[in-house]
């Protein structure tokens, strides 16, 4: 995990031992919806998005599937200022963050100076940006790159983005653990409201869904070279074969829930716990998911009783979804706990899919529901989970467990709790 | 002799920056200063190095700082153009 400072920080110093996180307002840009509600409704349905690659001639490529956000109009939601020095993911991230604020009725410049900050998570960078600086280095010569390329492929820049659009100038960073880090940014949110910060806008995006980044992806492994959209990721099922690509991702509200109160803000939930791990273990060379879903409910002092839903990482791989499966059922029992994966009708999206589970775990706990996993799915029966698929599913829901495993070996495990 | 036009500034800088909120950039607003036309640095040095790579000419990097507004970043291109067409 690589952490970048990309804004001075110098918080207001007040005591904040014991300060609780609340979230108080969601951004989504993702695959079945541009904005909350639409995506939600999507998710709710079960409606499947992945379909075959528009953004660009995929055809010659092993894999063929993602789920693309669709429809986005940049100018819509990207002032004409920004738009010549922009990769399209820090485009998506815009709109959710202006989203997020305007959710969360929060207004920035009525904050202190430096009391509120931007940690977002990014796993690609700016692919689509940099693939046409480096056809044009390549093909035109040095001169014929642009100055922007200097910053608009870095992970950083959607959080620098954001930070100056909305004066958001207190402590912030990124986050690049891949699939974890919509997680761990939540995570190290959280820590910056305990050194005293009101707020942070956190989650994570990713977006690369052009050839240059669709060729990294493919090296990396893993992704399901099926061209029919709903056999291509089957997470939990014996015919599992890889996962598909996706981009979008969520940002969050985060405040001081004192905070947050005493402005009359509307909390849809809190974080309760945060947690991160690494594989392999010493010595075992033991995954060690387990661990910090364990790590996680012990910061949130909570027993797996109290946990009624989980949302999986749910690879798609099999060897990778037997160890989830089999952690699942060390920490809840076989069959003992709701787990769902909604990202297998949306791809996975990178550092956005953990921050999208998030979301998701959010407007879950919000409405007593479990949305749910692809009606495609069959649950193998060596992975003993109580998959919700096909349709969602009311519940009692007090706190959702959030797990996610990024490339490379990282683990991140966040409990969040329902406002009421 | 070979001149970079206002218009012609006015046209790189949009493109460079963008338009929506930046003033108008013309006869009018050739001494107002290029931040507050909307213009930051960093859209003065992608447009300078648009302008070195067409005219292929090296402006000098400590006098392109100290042009703070179109007329005196026009007077420091010309003169470039100027001075290389006289060698």
């Amino acid at each position: 995990m690589t952490a970048v400072t990309v804004a001075p920080s110098a918080p207001a110093q007040r005591p904040a031992l014991g300060v609780r996180a609340a979230v108080t307002g969601l951004g989504v840009v993702a695959p079945g919806g541009i904005g909350v509600r639409t995506w939600w409704e999507t998710t709710l349905r079960g409606e499947p998005v992945i379909a075959p690659v528009t953004r660009f001639d995929a055809s010659g490529y092993p894999a063929t599937l993602a789920g693309e956000v669709a429809g986005f109009v940049d100018e819509d939601h990207v002032p004409a200022k920004l738009l010549p020095q922009t990769d399209r993911v820090t485009r998506l991230s815009l709109a959710a963050a202006a989203e997020a604020l305007g959710d969360a009725h929060l207004d920035p410049q009525s904050l202190p100076d430096y009391a509120m900050g931007v940690v977002t998570a990014n796993s690609t960078g700016g692919f689509e940006f940099g693939q046409r600086e480096l056809q044009a280095l390549w093909s035109k010569g040095r001169r014929h790159v642009g100055a922007y390329q200097s910053f608009a492929w870095f992970y950083a820049a959607n959080s620098g983005q954001i930070s100056i659009r909305h004066g958001l100038r207190g402590p912030s960073g990124v986050v690049v653990s891949e699939q974890a880090g919509g997680l761990d940014a939540v995570a190290q949110a959280r820590r910056r409201l305990r050194t005293g910060v009101c707020a942070v806008l956190t989650g994570g995006f990713d977006s690369a869904l052009c050839p240059w980044g669709w060729t990294a992806q493919l090296a990396a492994g893993g992704m399901s070279t099926r061209g029919d959209a709903d056999r291509a990721y089957l997470p939990f099922d014996a015919d599992a074969s890889g996962h598909v690509a996706g981009e979008g991702g969520a940002l969050l509200v985060l405040e001081d829930a004192d905070v947050a109160y005493a402005r009359g803000a509307t909390v849809l939930g809190t974080v309760e716990g945060c947690a991160a791990t690494f594989d392999p273990a010493p010595g075992t060379g033991a995954p060690r998911l387990i661990a910090a879903a364990r790590l996680a409910l012990a910061d949130a002092r909570i027993d797996p009783a109290d946990v009624d839903v989980v949302f999986a990482d749910a690879a798609g791989e099999r060897d990778a979804d037997r160890a989830e499966a089999a952690a699942l059922a060390e920490l809840f029992g076989p069959y003992g706990v709701a787990v769902t994966a909604p990202k297998s009708l949306t791809g996975r999206l990178g550092s956005g899919g953990s921050a999208l589970d998030l979301a998701a775990a959010l407007c879950a706990l919000r409405e007593q529901v479990i949305p749910p996993t692809s009606g495609a799915v069959r649950v193998a029966d060596d992975c003993p989970v109580d998959l919700v698929t096909g349709a969602p599913r009311p519940a009692r829901l007090r706190h959702a467990l959030v797990l996610a495993r990024g490339r490379g070996g990282f683990n991140a495990a966040t409990v969040v709790r329902g406002a009421s | 002799m070979e001149r970079l036009e206002l218009t012609v500034l006015a046209d790189l800088l949009r493109e460079a920056a963008g338009d929506d909120e930046g003033a108008v950039l013309d006869e009018g607003t050739l001494d107002t200063s290029f931040l507050d036309l909307g213009y930051d640095s960093l859209a003065l040095l992608q447009v300078t190095g648009v302008i070195e790579r067409d005219h292929d000419v090296l402006l000098d990097e400590e006098a392109l700082a100290e042009a703070q507004t179109p007329r005196q970043y026009l007077d420091l291109v010309n003169g470039a153009l100027a001075a290389r067409a006289a060698a």
